[in-house]
């Protein structure tokens, strides 16, 4: 106990953009020493997502592995964390003075500076950068529907596929020549710019079909609700798969590939900034007033029906985006991948993390994704792994790892060291 | 002095059970009537029928020249009619100063894309009302507690947080469930002065329903008596505590041999 506290000592003055510059040095290093360290240390590349695969794999190379992990990213954070925290924590007083968008920008542009370069050294670590970035996005906005509004929905996935096609439809019809919409009706030098557009688009369908979902809402809560929810999945992948005009059950493909790792990170700030503004918002916290208590939200002049309805229709908007991110990042899309599976996927992602706030959610989506590709040599296994710490993160925390907790920027991004005369404010 | 809230011919049937016949009431601006009754006359259920959460089966009821009758709830609340509940309907995980921000929700001004944005426009009249919200805090003696989630806090101070709620949504008229209900004499004695403060302060009309007898003849100007869902006695305190049909009501017919 006494060595976590002195950990907990050590790290509590390192600020956030300390974090951040520890993994930008250590990114750099990787970038440009992994390869000699990897050799030196008999791996055969340089581990993909920190050398787990590996380790399953051939169990004598743990001990490199471990090496390597130490030596590439403990090392480097730490020590830039530990070492420069002054310079640091003085950095981020700069910031302090700074208005706070600015200051949020640069960190951005670091964070993402960083995620690059480590995406650089292969097209998997793309992949699953993009990927969880848009699960982040989709347990963000599954938390609106079942956290800051407190019913049980199971209609995500049918959100996101409604979004996924109707983008993707968009976009085949659009910007290229395929065998199921034929010639291109634009320019394709036109498709990136407006792929916003039909993202937009395709999210807006999605609000729109959640309205089947939101108005039984008005009347039933809790289990009922929760079996039109998933009554309405099971009908829109059903659908889907009898529409031969959409591919049925083949799926679409060859999406033209739009969806490039800082468009997603992009809509991944873009959906972070505007749930985040909205669920702060008096208007946003009428949610929580009618999850909690229904009769009084409405005696207190708070409008319950448009409330759960604007709830329903915002969640299924950012579903429905991430649906037609997801689309154009693996470029081809089929029914069977927006069914229970999902869902369960979904689901798992946002009670783990934590109802009600959005740091859990980004908590939530990236460890169950991270962990999700660290098991795949477990195959089936992992599919009794991650159930398994689900539940006992269900038995310690019942809301989740981090939850009721609300995203405060300035205090993310601030001092961890300040001079003691200047006091809390 | 004008009419406010006037109700006449209420009839309200459960299924087949009569559980308002004929109640009539009318509130002039600034006065404090009181309901009493043996429990289940029906006194909530009048409440409820007023503020819109049940629809009368018969019988008309205006609010400010307006016929409130079929209106939703909340539509009700933000004409001017607050209201308090007699088991503590707070939310639990929101604190408490938020509680009385929320009440605030119909008097916002700005769209639902000014939220999603954070325009200037959203903050500048979030600020204000939280402002306001801190000065209610004040008046209720509750400020301290600003920051704390509803459920821990004692529960006098619970009650205030309700009262201060229904105060945030800028009533008219004030509707009390048993606003005492579960409070020690000491709790008792500062809720009376609250309910006195928040009349003279705020020149609203108070309609409240209670139990104890020394609370409602202490402040009401006029009484009424309901059992199995009439009216049995109404007018003065002095004038109630002195009915044979009252006395009968609480304690029982007198036994003659």
């Amino acid at each position: 106990m006494k060595i976590i506290d002195t950990f907990k000592k050590i790290f509590s003055k390192i600020p956030t953009t300390g974090w951040l510059l520890g993994i930008f040095v250590a990114v750099v290093l990787e970038y440009y020493l992994g390869d000699i360290i990897s050799y030196y240390l008999y791996l055969p590349k340089i581990p993909a997502i920190f050398g787990t695969l590996i380790m399953f794999k051939k169990p004598l190379m743990i001990p490199s592995v471990i090496a390597y992990d130490f030596i590439i990213y403990i090392l480097p954070i730490f020590i830039v964390g530990k070492f420069f925290a002054p310079l640091t924590n003085n950095l981020a007083l700069m910031f302090e003075k700074m208005p706070l968008w600015i200051s949020t920008i640069l960190h951005l542009c670091l964070l993402y500076g960083a995620m690059h370069i480590w995406a650089e050294i292969s097209d998997y670590r793309v992949l699953i950068l993009k990927l969880t970035m848009i699960s982040i996005i989709l347990t963000i906005s599954i938390n609106i529907i079942n956290g800051y509004q407190g019913e049980f929905s199971c209609s995500h996935p049918g959100f996101m596929a409604l979004g996924a096609y109707s983008s993707s439809t968009l976009t085949l019809l659009l910007f290229t020549n395929d065998k199921l919409f034929g010639t291109a009706l634009l320019p394709s030098f036109l498709g990136p710019w407006l792929f916003p557009v039909t993202l937009i688009f395709g999210g807006i369908v999605a609000a729109i079909g959640s309205l089947i979902v939101a108005i039984p809402s008005f009347r039933t809560r809790g289990d009922y609700l929760a079996i039109i929810s998933l009554a309405f999945m099971f009908i829109v992948k059903s659908a889907i798969e009898n529409l031969e005009i959409l591919g049925g059950p083949r799926g679409m493909s060859s999406q033209p590939d739009y969806a490039s790792l800082p468009v997603v990170f992009c809509w991944m700030v873009m959906a972070i900034w505007i749930i985040h503004n909205f669920v702060t918002s008096i208007m946003g916290k009428a949610l929580n007033a009618v999850r909690d208590n229904e009769p009084a939200a409405d005696s207190m002049t708070v409008n319950t029906r448009k409330t759960k309805m604007t709830a329903f229709m915002f969640g299924a908007f950012w579903a429905g985006i991430a649906g037609g991110l997801f689309a154009h990042v693996l470029r081809y899309i089929n029914p069977g991948t927006f069914g229970i599976q999902k869902l369960a996927e979904i689901l798992a992602m946002v009670y783990f993390g934590g109802l009600n706030s959005i740091y859990g959610s980004i908590v939530g989506a990236v460890s169950i994704s991270l962990l999700g590709e660290a098991l795949r040599p477990f195959e089936l296994f992992k599919w009794i792994v991650i159930p398994l710490i689900l539940i006992i993160i269900m038995i310690v925390r019942p809301y989740g790892l981090i939850s009721f907790k609300e995203l405060n920027i300035k205090k993310l991004l601030g001092s961890r060291d300040k001079p003691k005369n200047q006091g809390v404010k | 002095m004008s009419t406010l809230l006037s109700v006449e011919n209420m009839t309200h049937f459960f299924g087949g059970l009569r559980a308002v016949h004929n109640y009539n009431l009318k509130i002039k601006s600034g006065q404090i009537i009181g309901l009493i009754g043996p429990n289940g006359a029906g006194k909530t259920t009048i409440f409820n029928l007023i503020t819109g959460v049940h629809t009368p089966t018969k019988g008309n009821i205006t609010l400010k020249n307006t016929n409130i009758k079929g209106m939703k709830t909340h539509e009700i609340a933000s004409l001017g009619l607050g209201r308090t509940f007699q088991n503590l309907l707070l939310w639990r995980h929101m604190n408490v100063l938020d509680h009385i921000k929320m009440a605030h929700f119909s008097q916002l001004k700005y769209t639902l894309f000014d939220a999603f944005l954070g325009t200037p426009k959203c903050r500048k009249q979030e600020n204000e009302i939280k402002e306001k919200s801190h000065e209610l805090l004040k008046l209720f003696e509750i400020n301290q507690f600003a920051d704390q989630i509803v459920g821990s806090l004692p529960y006098g101070a619970q009650r205030r947080v309700e009262m201060a709620r229904a105060m945030a949504t800028n009533p008219k008229i004030l509707f009390l469930d048993e606003p005492t209900a579960g409070m020690t004499p000491d709790e008792l004695v500062r809720m009376i002065e609250i309910i006195r403060k928040i009349h003279n302060d705020f020149k609203i009309a108070i309609f409240l329903i209670e139990h104890r007898m020394k609370f409602v003849m202490d402040l009401c100007e006029y009484i009424q008596t309901l059992v199995f869902g009439e009216i049995i006695a109404q007018g003065t305190p002095d004038e109630i505590q002195n009915n044979p049909k009252v006395i009968e009501a609480y304690l029982g017919k007198e036994d003659l041999t």
